[in-house]
């Protein structure tokens, strides 16, 4: 079973190479452009077949590894 | 006194602090990271470098190695530890230290060395210097500012657990002074019973005035103290 994690960093931790990228992005003349927040993400295969406990074990991943709570958020998904 | 240098693939310093523990006669060991038991330390040092290629986070992964768990235990018995640069961010990734170091406001890497003002010097690892004495010590990283959350800000403050602050020559804690963004212009921090000590700054490259000064040595004077 396929997951995947979305890692970004919390919404009040500056995120210094977003913004280079949000900056670039404006001077490259893409216009609207209201905010850009750089993360990462992570493709988890899992030999499991119920979907609840695969999640929970993809969680367990993710608090103890994968992110540093104090200033990233994750999100998981099934692929 | 017996200390112990633990070594991760990518350390980089750890040969450096064993030759400053080793002149200020500390009986010194270095530990690979793979070992499962510690030697008996009174000290145990977490080195600067980049442990594992500073993969997923800066420390992240030396975090979860195997001798690390030996670490927290001796931590936790009152062994005195001290992290310098990537073994600060190590501590942090461990939660031996509270607070996280993100990367240098400037996106750059700063190699180079800076004033320091010893905040705390009412600990083992700082007795030797005066209080708001101002050292000249090098800082060379990438991931060195220090954020935390507000309540763990006013415990710093509070129970006095800031070793260390950039500042200007002077003693000044002026923004300009503060290299990598810091919060409150902090180098180092200790934990609640301070047997623990996290610092950016590289002291044991501060040992010999033939190649730079001798600003770090008290640190270790300190901890024979």
């Amino acid at each position: 079973m396929k997951f995947s994690v979305t890692v970004t960093l919390k919404t009040d931790v500056l995120d210094p190479q977003g913004k280079v990228v949000e900056n670039t992005l404006v001077d490259m003349g893409m216009k609207n452009l209201k905010n850009v927040r750089q993360g990462k993400y992570f493709q988890i295969d899992i030999d499991e077949s119920d979907q609840s406990t695969a999640e929970k074990k993809i969680d367990e991943m993710c608090y103890k590894l994968l992110v540093n709570l104090i200033i990233e958020d994750y999100k998981i998904n099934k692929i | 006194m017996k200390s112990s240098v633990i070594v991760f693939p990518g350390s980089n310093c750890d040969r450096d602090i064993a030759v400053a523990l080793e002149k200020m006669q500390f009986k010194n060991q270095m530990v690979w990271h793979k070992e499962t038991a510690l030697p008996k330390s009174d000290l145990i040092v977490l080195p600067g470098g980049f442990s594992y290629g500073d993969y997923l986070r800066s420390g992240a992964i030396a975090g979860k190695s195997l001798i690390i768990d030996e670490v927290v235990k001796a931590a936790n018995s009152g062994c005195l530890i001290l992290g310098i640069c990537n073994g600060f961010q190590i501590l942090t990734e461990t939660g031996l230290l509270k607070g996280v170091l993100l990367r240098n406001k400037n996106l750059k890497f700063i190699n180079k060395d800076v004033h320091l003002k010893v905040v705390n010097n009412n600990t083992k690892f700082s007795n030797k210097y005066k209080k708001n004495q101002i050292l000249k010590i090098n800082i060379a990283h990438n991931e060195g500012n220090f954020f935390t959350d507000s309540k763990h800000m006013e415990e710093l403050n509070k129970e006095n657990l800031i070793a260390f602050k950039y500042c200007d020559k002077e003693g000044n804690l002026t923004e300009k002074s503060n290299p990598n963004g810091s919060l409150e212009n902090i180098a180092g921090i200790l934990n609640a019973k301070k047997n623990i000590l996290g610092m950016m700054p590289h002291p044991e490259r501060m040992i010999d005035e033939m190649i730079s000064n001798k600003d770090g040595m008290n640190l270790f004077s300190s901890l024979l103290n």
